[in-house]
């Protein structure tokens, strides 16, 4: 931001800004159950609705089971559908989160990241999201309240285009409740480029009738299941398109992936959400130091932008892939075995995965600069292990 | 012959079923391990088994009810159970094939 941007940003949490935008959106339902950190997005908005600022109806439900349930019934009616929620309340949503996906209903649900338990923890890393990437939900990472805002209005029409629930993932506490000058857009722009909504088969409209989650047996789920499959990855030509409208709207690029000093980078972190910060911060101190260091930050998570990737990364000597969440049992963290799968077509680069950060462990530029030192000197040296674990006491 | 099933690309989105009343299609007879025997001449014709069928699987005609639908009653019992002049008799299927 220059300092003309800056007279016209308002200081807001990520949380707030992200109430905000869904001040903006006026969704017709939101069916909610407060969990930290996502609890401020809620405050905030049943602001709005106190306020009267909002048309919309917010329902203050008795469990996150009951939050999701509700955001089905309500987009199977033919509403618009917002929600948020973090970690263990995203757990209890679980059977729904699915549900919600395979009848093709476009909510749009905040995940405030914070990991799951247990032991308990109320900070930020990314299991409860990372959990959900079987669900058939897309996702979207956030790296600051700017972009959290903004991916909130990108979701929707996003959502909506491409009929597939959207989670739009923010870190827990880092994002979610550190106050940063934001730009909001202007309240009829946001209007416009949402516009309104109408469900192709709405359970209200009696003209139409329509049966949803019938019994669906061997006979044809597996079918069901293959169309789910087409949808989710045809949603990867719908993001570029309403990408394109966002930027002839709001003047503001919206990517699958950030390059931050990535074409002449030998050596790459690729990472998501609020690390990428620390990461350029890093970047630029090691630039100044003649280090031909990159980052590539990834937006867009599911549908995972494995094509893409592979032409972008196959250039490079080294990759560290950093993860916000563990894998139990699995070879690496989620980002790392998606990544190294998109490449194994690929002579190179050699790909190393660091877990870092779980519930809500510091990362700092120290870290990132290590990591990056450790990794140039696998371009010579035979890597002994492929996957590391940052910041955690031996 | 019957018609082939229909392959992914042909199907509704989130399995929706955008054609009303099809129940009809989908036969639930053969779920039925025991069968409901009308003795028509005891029948008062009170048309509590007709109004309490869960399937409507008791068809009525000129305001009488008819031979059960066999091909969708799935053999509850509960037309056997309410007839209160005890003309409905649950018989295991086995003794019809």
């Amino acid at each position: 931001m220059n300092t003309q941007e800056l007279k016209k940003a308002q200081a807001l949490s990520g949380a707030e800004a992200v109430a905000h935008a869904m001040r903006q959106i006026d969704p017709d339902v939101v069916p909610a159950y407060p969990i930290t950190p996502q609890t401020d997005i809620m405050h905030a908005f049943a602001k709005f609705v106190s306020d009267g600022k909002v048309t919309g109806e917010l329902i203050c439900v008795e469990s996150e089971h009951s939050a999701m349930s509700a955001c089905v019934g309500a987009s199977g009616a033919g509403a618009r559908v917002m929600t948020a929620t973090s970690a263990n309340g995203l757990a209890l949503m679980w059977e729904i989160v699915y549900i919600a996906a395979s009848l093709r209903l476009p909510i749009v649900m905040s995940v405030v990241n914070r990991a799951l338990s247990g032991p308990i923890n109320i900070h930020c890393d990314h299991s409860d999201s990372m959990g959900c990437r079987d669900s058939g939900w897309m996702q979207m990472y956030a790296e600051n309240n700017q972009e959290a805002y903004e991916q909130t209005i990108f979701s929707m029409k996003f959502a909506e285009r491409a009929k597939i629930p959207i989670m739009t993932c923010m870190d827990g506490f880092i994002t979610s409740h550190a106050v940063e000058p934001v730009i909001l857009f202007d309240d009829a722009k946001v209007k416009a480029f949402i516009g309104d909504y109408r469900g192709d088969w709405p359970l209200l409209d009696v003209d139409k009738p329509v049966t949803m989650g019938p019994l669906d047996l061997f006979d044809y789920y597996f079918e069901h299941k293959r169309k789910q499959s087409e949808g989710i990855y045809l949603a990867k030509n719908i993001f570029n398109e309403v990408a394109e409208e966002f930027d002839r709207t709001f003047g503001t690029k919206i990517d699958v992936v950030e390059k931050y000093f990535f074409d002449d980078a030998d050596t790459v972190i690729v990472a998501m959400s609020s690390t990428c910060g620390t990461a350029k911060v890093t970047i630029d101190k090691m630039r100044k130091e003649g280090k031909k260091v990159g980052l590539l930050k990834i937006r867009l998570f599911r549908p995972f932008p494995s094509w893409e990737l592979r032409q972008i990364l196959k250039g490079k000597k080294i990759v560290a892939v950093l993860d916000r969440s563990e894998s139990f049992g699995a070879f690496g963290g989620p980002l790392f075995t998606e990544i190294r799968s998109a490449m194994y077509e690929e002579k190179g680069p050699k790909i190393v995965n660091y877990i870092f950060g779980l519930g809500g462990r510091e990362i700092d530029a120290g870290m990132i600069e290590r990591v990056f030192t450790e990794i140039d000197a696998y371009k010579t040296n035979e890597i002994k292990e492929y996957v590391k674990y940052l910041g955690v006491r031996g | 012959m019957k018609k082939a099933k229909e392959g992914w690309k042909e199907l509704e989105d989130g399995g929706r079923i955008i054609v009303a009343g099809n129940s009809v299609l989908y036969k639930t007879g053969d779920w039925r391990t025991n069968r409901p025997v009308w003795d028509e001449s005891k029948c008062t014709q009170c048309m509590i088994c007709w109004l309490t069928c869960p399937d409507s699987s008791i068809p009525a005609k000129d305001k009488k009810r008819i031979e059960t639908d066999f091909d969708h009653c799935k053999g509850c019992g509960i037309c056997a159970e309410v007839c209160p002049v005890k003309c409905i008799k649950m018989k295991p299927e086995t003794d019809f094939q």
